[in-house]
C-alpha cells in the first residue's frame, strides 16, 4: 500500500482502510482516513437503521469520536487486546472487526459475532484481541487489566487498552485498576474518551478536578490529548504502549472529545434539549474527520479525488453489510439455550 | 488412608493443580500468608509470580481474573469471606457470568473464586453470608459446596480443570474438621452428588454444613425408628437432579437442609424440582429447613437461633415423616 496509486491517478480506495502499515506518512494518514471514514459510514448507517424500525435494540453512536479508536488501535498489533464500551462500534472497528458480522449481530441475526445474543453492546472477537464492548460503564476495566495481568504472566510483550468514558472515571473499579496495574506494572492503557456528557449530564457537574490527573495519584504516566485530532491520539498511545511494552507499566490518557448524535438513538422522546445549539456547532466544525481531511489537503491537495473515492468505498463496505445482515436467519430459538458454559453442562 | 484437616485438603488439592499446570495462579488478599490456611506454603513453592497477595479491591481482582481467563491464565482467586461477593457482583454476575454466553460461545473462562463461606462463630451480618441461591440463580458459574475434606479437595482439583467459571465455596464451620483422604486421593467430577447415609423412609438433602448435621439428626431419628437418607449434592451448579430423584422415589419424602435464608434458598429450588417431576412419588409435603429470613446477628444465643442446627433438622424430618 502507498501513495503510488493516487499519484498515478489510477486511485484504488480498496487499498486503504485495512491496516495501518503504509510505508509512508501520507499514505498511513489515507489509512487513518479510511478507517475513520468506515467508522462514520457503519454509525450513520445504523442512525437509518433505527428510525427506520430496523433494529431490534438501541445503539449508542461514536459519531465524533472516531479519532480516538482509530488513533490508538492504528499503533496496536492483532496479538494486543482491548475492551470496550456500550458506545463500542468503532474501537472494534478500528481493531479491525468485520463489519458485516458486526452489522449482522446489531440486527440479532444467527451470523454476527454473537450469533444475536450479545447485540450492540456486546459484541466481542476474542481471536483478534477485542475482548468485548460491555454494558457496564467501567466494566471492561478490570477485564482489561487482567488480559494484562495475562501477558505479564506469561512474559508476552503484548499491552491492552481498556477505552472508558467519561462517565467509568467516576466508577471505583478505574481506581482500583489503576492501583493494581500500577503495583504489578502491567502493560494495560486506560484511555478515557471525554465527550463532555455522562449519558445527559455534563460530565463536568458531576466530576471533581481533571480525570488525567487521576492517574498521577497512582504513578501513572497521564497524558492530556485533543481526541478529536487523530495524530495527537496516536501520539500519545505511541507513548503509552511502547512504555508498557517496554515494562514500564500502565498509562492513562484523556482524549477530550465530543460526542455529537445523542446518547442513545431514540433519546429525545424523553431527553428535551440538554446541549446548546451553540456547543454542537462548535464541535462539528471540529469534527475529527474534517480535522484529518484538512490535515491531509494542506499537504497532499491533489489527494481531494482519493479522499472521496475512499469515502465512497467505506460506504460501500457498509452498504454491503446492511444486505449480508439483511439477507441472514435469524437464530433458532432453542438456540438461546446453548452457548452457556465451555462444556455444555446444564 | 491419612486423615487431614479441610484447610490442608484445600491446600493440597492446590498444589496439585499448580503442579500440574503452570497457567494457574492464586491471587487474593493475604493469599502468602493465608488466614486458614488454604493457601498456606504455595508462595515458597511456586513464587511470587504465581502467587500473588493483591489489594482488597474484590470487584477489579475478581474482574481481572475474568481478563486474565479469557488470556490463557486459569486463575484461582481467594475471597477469603463470600459476604465479600457482594462487593465484587459487577464482576461476578455482569462480566464472569456473562460473557461467554453474550459472545455466542467464544471464550472459555476457566476461574475459580474460591471462598470461606457461612456463619463460624458471631462473625455477625457481614462475614456470615452464603450466597449460593443468589449465584445459582445467576446462570453462567458452576458453585461447588463440598463437607468433607476429600469432596473439597477433589471438587478443588476439578473446579482448576474446568473450563468455566467456579465458584467454591469453603463452609467455614467446616474448615477446622478433619476426614479420611485414600491414596491416592479420589475423583469426584463436578455435578455428582453422594448418599452419606442409606435409609428408607425419608431424603434429606443436605449442603455444606448441614451435611453432619444432618447425619446427626439421622442417628437421633434411626433411634425413634426412621430410617433416613442423607444425600450431599457436594456441586449446586450443576445439581445431581437424577440421584435425589431417585432417592425420593424410594422413600417418597423429603426434607432440604439448607443453610441460607428460607425465601428463594436452594431449598426452595430442590423441592420445586422434585414436586415438579415426583409429584406422584411423594406420601408427604416436602419440609424446608433453613436460616430465618434476617441478616445473621452477632450474639451466640441470636446466631443458634436463626442458622441450622440439627435438632432443627430433626424437627423437620419429624414433620416429614409424621
Amino acid at each position: 500500500m502507498g501513495t503510488e496509486g493516487h499519484r498515478a491517478g489510477t486511485v484504488c480506495a480498496e487499498a486503504f482502510g485495512d491496516s495501518y502499515e503504509a510505508s509512508d506518512e501520507h499514505g498511513l494518514d489515507l489509512q487513518l482516513f479510511a478507517r475513520m471514514c468506515r467508522i462514520r459510514a457503519f454509525e450513520e448507517s445504523l442512525k437509518r437503521l433505527f428510525a427506520k424500525g430496523q433494529l431490534p435494540g438501541f445503539v449508542h453512536l461514536y459519531i465524533g469520536e472516531e479519532a480516538i479508536a482509530v488513533g490508538a488501535n492504528s499503533v496496536l498489533r492483532q496479538d494486543d487486546k482491548i475492551t470496550s464500551t456500550h458506545r463500542g462500534h468503532g474501537h472494534l472497528i478500528a481493531k479491525g472487526a468485520d463489519v458485516r458480522l458486526m452489522m449482522a449481530e446489531i440486527m440479532g441475526r444467527v451470523t454476527g459475532y454473537c450469533k444475536g445474543k450479545g447485540g450492540s453492546m456486546h459484541i466481542a472477537e476474542y481471536a483478534i484481541g477485542i475482548l468485548g464492548a460491555n454494558g457496564i460503564v467501567g466494566g471492561g476495566i478490570p477485564i482489561a487489566t487482567g488480559s494484562a495481568l495475562a501477558d505479564s504472566y506469561f512474559g508476552r510483550d503484548s499491552v491492552t487498552v481498556a477505552f472508558f468514558g467519561d462517565g467509568a472515571s467516576n466508577q471505583g473499579v478505574l481506581h482500583e485498576a489503576m492501583n493494581l496495574a500500577s503495583v504489578w506494572r502491567l502493560p494495560v492503557v486506560f484511555l478515557c474518551e471525554n465527550n463532555g456528557y455522562t449519558e445527559w449530564m455534563r460530565t463536568e457537574d458531576i466530576t471533581a478536578g481533571q480525570i488525567a490527573d487521576r492517574g498521577r495519584a497512582f504513578g501513572l504516566e497521564c497524558a492530556t490529548v485533543d481526541g478529536n485530532d487523530v495524530h495527537a491520539v496516536r501520539q500519545a498511545a505511541t507513548a503509552a504502549t511502547e512504555l508498557a511494552r517496554a515494562g514500564g507499566g500502565p498509562s492513562l490518557i484523556e482524549a477530550v472529545t465530543y460526542r455529537i448524535p445523542a446518547h442513545n438513538e431514540g433519546e429525545e422522546v424523553f431527553s428535551g434539549k440538554y446541549r446548546p445549539d451553540e456547543e454542537i456547532a462548535h464541535w462539528r466544525e471540529r469534527d475529527p474527520i474534517l480535522l484529518h481531511r484538512q490535515r491531509i489537503l494542506a499537504h497532499e491537495a491533489p489527494a481531494a479525488p482519493v479522499l472521496e473515492a475512499i469515502e465512497e468505498h467505506q460506504r460501500a463496505l457498509v452498504e454491503e453489510a446492511v444486505a449480508f445482515a439483511l439477507a441472514s436467519e435469524h437464530p433458532e430459538p432453542a438456540s438461546a439455550l446453548e452457548d452457556l458454559y465451555a462444556d455444555g453442562a446444564a | 488412608m491419612t486423615t487431614t484437616y479441610m484447610a490442608r485438603a484445600i491446600a493440597d488439592a492446590l498444589n496439585e493443580a499448580m503442579a500440574e499446570d503452570p497457567s494457574v495462579m492464586v491471587i487474593g488478599e493475604d493469599v502468602e500468608l493465608s488466614t486458614i490456611g488454604a493457601t498456606k506454603g504455595l508462595v515458597e513453592r511456586f513464587g511470587q509470580n504465581r502467587v500473588r497477595n493483591s489489594p482488597i479491591s474484590e470487584a477489579t481482582v475478581v474482574g481481572a481474573c475474568v481478563g486474565a481467563a479469557a488470556c490463557g491464565v486459569r486463575p484461582v482467586m481467594d475471597l477469603m469471606f463470600s459476604s465479600f461477593f457482594y462487593v465484587a457482583l459487577d464482576q461476578v454476575a455482569n462480566q464472569a457470568a456473562r460473557l461467554r454466553y453474550m459472545s455466542g460461545g467464544q471464550v472459555e473462562l476457566p476461574l475459580v473464586l474460591f471462598t470461606g463461606t457461612g456463619p463460624s462463630g458471631s462473625a455477625a451480618a457481614q462475614h456470615s453470608e452464603n450466597p449460593h441461591p443468589l449465584l445459582m440463580s445467576l446462570s453462567g458459574v458452576k458453585v461447588v459446596f463440598p463437607s468433607t475434606p476429600a469432596d473439597a479437595r477433589a471438587l478443588l482439583v476439578e473446579s482448576v480443570r474446568d473450563p468455566n467459571p467456579v465458584v467454591f465455596l469453603l463452609d467455614l464451620m467446616l474448615a477446622g474438621s478433619k476426614g479420611e483422604i485414600s491414596d491416592p486421593p479420589h475423583r469426584v467430577p463436578l455435578g455428582k452428588g453422594v448418599i452419606r447415609r442409606v435409609g428408607t423412609d425419608v431424603t434429606v438433602v443436605a449442603i455444606g454444613s448441614a451435611v453432619p448435621q444432618s447425619l446427626e439428626a439421622a442417628e437421633v431419628l434411626a433411634n425413634e425408628g426412621v430410617a433416613v437418607e442423607v444425600i450431599d449434592p457436594r456441586t449446586l451448579v450443576p445439581l445431581d437432579d437424577e440421584l435425589i430423584e431417585s432417592s425420593v422415589r424410594r422413600t417418597g419424602r423429603l426434607v432440604v437442609a439448607d443453610p441460607a435464608r428460607a425465601t428463594c434458598g436452594a431449598a426452595a429450588e430442590i423441592i420445586t424440582r422434585v414436586v415438579d417431576r415426583c409429584w406422584m412419588d411423594l406420601r408427604s409435603a416436602p419440609v424446608r429447613v433453613a436460616w430465618e429470613d434476617v441478616p445473621i446477628p452477632y450474639a451466640p444465643a441470636l446466631e443458634s437461633h436463626v442458622t441450622l442446627t440439627a435438632d432443627k433438622i430433626a424437627a423437620a424430618i419429624r414433620a416429614a415423616v409424621a
